[in-house]
């Protein structure tokens, strides 16, 4: 075949084209000196480094990156970004869950004292402890976050229980909630959002998922808590749960937002969810899928008690600001971090996003108890929550007890926690598949 | 894996004399541009497709997790052993053949009758076959999120459609398992139609008519002209279109998440390789899910007889 002059000269054009889209692409990830890659889970987030770059008169700017929407996939890509020493990378997002892992590997620079001391003062206990491993900070508290127990106040007289008056159960909950006729709802999607509740149940009975000292231990020396009457009562709520008349359809694959979905729904009473709801509340009344007068009917309160005796342990969330080992640039990455993460930033970020600030300072402001009634509550339950388990090796923990747990309408208290604590340290110890 | 290759035939490669065959000046020439033309392309291949194969045989044989590179152990064929001897895998070595054989299946009905349809329009031919050819346009990902919103129970149309209330499509092994096959057959059915096409092109028109005259019945026409013709264009559609269905991920990764036991062995290799970031685990898997392509393969050409010159038009 003989080439025709056109289509020749067109393929050296895109061969050259090609060729120099591959040395640009080697030498200039940075985008010059100032520029730092910060690594963002929240839209939010963006506005506050837009904010916080035009503050700083150029001393910076920022290359914004989204990181996928759920937990998991946040973890996926910073890890493998991460293990391949990605030198673009100046500030990331971590889930305070996945810390641990993170800085165990080498891939986070640690927070000099100086800092530490900067980065914590003010803020709330659980913030604080999640963002700390092996007494050093690895992570300033952008967020903290923590769930509550949400409830139409119009269902109550009739579902018999008052999380007003007090402390309620999970037992006392499933009991009204099936004789009102009206849903409960909680996170039974097998992800982190599972965790999460096996994690607060566990915790909320006295017991932990991990024995204590894990964190320290090779994997294969590591063991599992719960084969224990903590776990077993655990497995029992969620099965209970499960099973009653008042979970809502779809229980076993629903997320945060499918309970809230099912909250809003005619037949919705009682849900714990994140504090954020009450922000897409506003949203949903705005757009009109929800009456004017729906919050008025939302009441909220301490997330519920395993046993009536036994404080609950709240679930512990957030977010934190870690600055990357292979960044070139991690004194500046301090720099704007401290903007990112200082008391106007917590603000912004919890009126737009509706995420729980960090520091303790935020709740007292005027603006943001205006807008968060529950302000107290979740101040109180940041200060509670119970982190998930500190571990090095957390992927493998979370995936055992996601693969052990679910679906929750079919787990046996009698064999479930036995079944997957053996799973949790085979996996561990690289004997077992998940 | 679509490279597997019939065995070669020819002069060439004739069986009997072992020395030298002497080349004339031409075949020498077009041998020599025949390397010259694929050589580039040769290298290339081999340099991004069989460095990663040898690296994945090579981690697989370690306790490696990528987090924690300092505890990289050699484990010989440990992992192998941890693989095999997992219920796990066996479940989801079962999904994975369950899924394959129904959408093979499915398409291969399905895919002929399009098939059929597009080769026998008289009128807007060419808006058919766009039509028909629409979905295998899509992204794997876009239309598993389409069908996940189609039979989700809280803003699906599906549930309305056929007045199943709030049944949860995603909630149950079964049900789950339909929706997966229902978005992948929707999905490659029309690549399968097209390779039918291909064979249903290459039957003359003559043998059709001749068995008419003869008073064959549309039903004996295609059964015993339009099939026995078509054999090798169908078998290679199968081959296709099984190791395709064999390495399904995306759409259940959408759809399910992998939850109530709907994961396959590409997924396997993901939670191991990705998820639990322990890459010598993970390397065991896909090397194991390549050798089960490539008997699959084999065994396709093998036992089956399929003929690929037929799909290169060597003949």
């Amino acid at each position: 075949m003989v080439l025709e002059k056109k289509p020749r000269r067109w393929a050296c054009g895109s061969a050259l084209v090609l060729f120099a889209s591959v040395l640009t692409g080697c030498g200039g990830e940075d985008g010059g000196s100032t520029t730092l890659t910060y690594y963002i889970a929240d839209a939010a987030q963006e506005d506050v480094a837009t904010r916080c770059a035009a503050e700083s008169g150029g001393a910076y700017s920022f290359n914004i990156q989204r990181l996928p929407n759920t937990a998991a996939g946040g973890r996926e890509q910073l890890l493998r970004r991460l293990a391949a020493e990605d030198r673009s990378m100046d500030i990331v997002s971590v889930d305070p869950p996945f810390m641990a892992e993170f800085a165990n590997a080498g891939f986070l620079r640690a927070f000099t004292d100086q800092e530490r001391q900067e980065f914590s003062t003010g803020v709330l206990d659980g913030p604080l402890v999640q963002s700390t491993f092996r007494d050093t900070l690895w992570s300033a508290p952008l967020y903290g976050n923590t769930q509550l127990l949400w409830y139409r106040k119009s269902v109550l007289r009739e579902a018999g229980v008052d999380p007003s008056a007090g402390p309620v159960t999970w037992d006392q909950l499933i009991e009204g909630a099936t004789r009102a006729g009206v849903t409960l709802a909680a996170q039974g999607r097998r992800n982190e959002s599972l965790m999460v509740w096996v994690n607060a149940l566990v915790s909320s009975a006295g017991g932990s998922i991990l024995e204590s000292g894990a964190e320290n231990l090779p994997a294969d020396e590591v063991k599992g808590g719960l084969d224990t009457p903590a776990g077993e009562v655990a497995t029992r709520i969620m099965r209970d749960l499960a099973v009653s008349p008042a979970a809502p359809a779809g229980f076993s694959t629903a997320g945060e937002e499918d309970s809230r979905s099912a909250f809003q729904a005619p037949d919705g009473g009682f849900m714990v969810n994140w504090p954020y709801v009450w922000a897409a509340f506003d949203a949903a009344i705005e757009e009109g899928s929800l009456p004017a007068d729906f919050k008025d009917d939302v009441g909220w309160a301490a997330y519920p008690r395993v046993d009536a005796g036994t404080e609950s342990a709240a679930p512990s969330g957030g977010l934190g600001l870690s600055i990357s080992s292979f960044s070139r640039k991690p004194d500046l990455a301090v720099e704007a971090i401290r903007c990112l993460a200082n008391a106007q930033s917590q603000k912004d970020f919890m009126k737009t996003a509706g995420n729980p600030a960090a520091l303790a300072s935020v709740f007292d402001d005027p603006e943001i108890r205006d807008l968060f009634p529950m302000a107290d509550q979740i101040r109180e339950g940041l200060d509670a929550a119970t982190p998930r388990p500190v571990s090095p090796y957390y992927g493998d923990v979370t995936g055992s007890i996601q693969t052990a747990f679910h679906p929750p309408d079919s787990l046996a208290p009698g064999a479930t926690p036995r079944e997957g604590n053996e799973l949790l340290e085979a996996v561990l110890s690289n004997r077992r598949l998940i | 894996m679509s490279t597997v290759e019939a065995p070669p035939r020819g002069p060439a490669t004739a069986r009997a004399p072992r020395r030298r065959i002497r080349l004339t000046d031409r075949a020498r020439h077009e041998r020599n541009l025949g390397w010259l033309l694929a050589g580039p392309a040769f290298i290339a291949m081999v340099a991004v497709t069989g460095y990663p194969i040898l690296n994945a045989l090579w981690l697989s044989m370690f306790d490696y997790r990528l987090t924690d590179p300092g505890g990289r152990e050699f484990v010989g064929l440990g992992n192998y052993t941890t693989i095999l001897t997992d219920g796990l895998f066996w479940q989801q070595f079962g999904v994975t053949s369950l899924i394959t054989v129904v959408t093979v299946a499915a398409e291969l009905v399905l895919g002929f009758a399009l098939a059929m349809v597009m080769h026998r329009a008289l009128y807007l031919r060419t808006a058919l076959r766009t039509a028909i050819l629409v979905p295998y346009g899509i992204i794997t990902v876009v239309s598993a999120y389409a069908w996940a919103y189609a039979f989700s129970n809280t803003y699906g149309f599906v549930n309305g459609l056929f007045g199943l209330g709030e049944f949860d499509w995603f909630g149950g092994t079964w049900s789950a398992l339909v929706t997966v096959c229902v978005a992948e057959i929707w999905k490659t059915t029309p690549f399968m139609s097209l390779l039918l096409l291909a064979g249903l092109a290459q039957i003359p028109d003559d043998y059709l008519e001749a068995a008419k005259v003869d008073g064959a019945t549309a039903w004996q026409r295609v059964k015993r002209v339009i099939l026995p013709n078509m054999k090798a264009a169908i078998m290679v559609a199968l081959l296709f279109r099984t190791l395709d269905a064999f390495r399904i991920f995306d759409s259940i990764f959408i759809m399910t998440a992998g939850a109530q036991g709907t994961e396959t062995l590409s997924f396997l290799a993901y939670r191991q390789t990705i998820s639990r970031v322990m890459v010598g685990l993970g390397s065991a898997v896909s090397v194991i899910l390549a050798i089960l392509v490539v008997i699959i393969a084999v065994m396709f050409v093998k036992v089956f007889k399929t003929d690929l010159s037929q799909q290169r038009g060597e003949r």
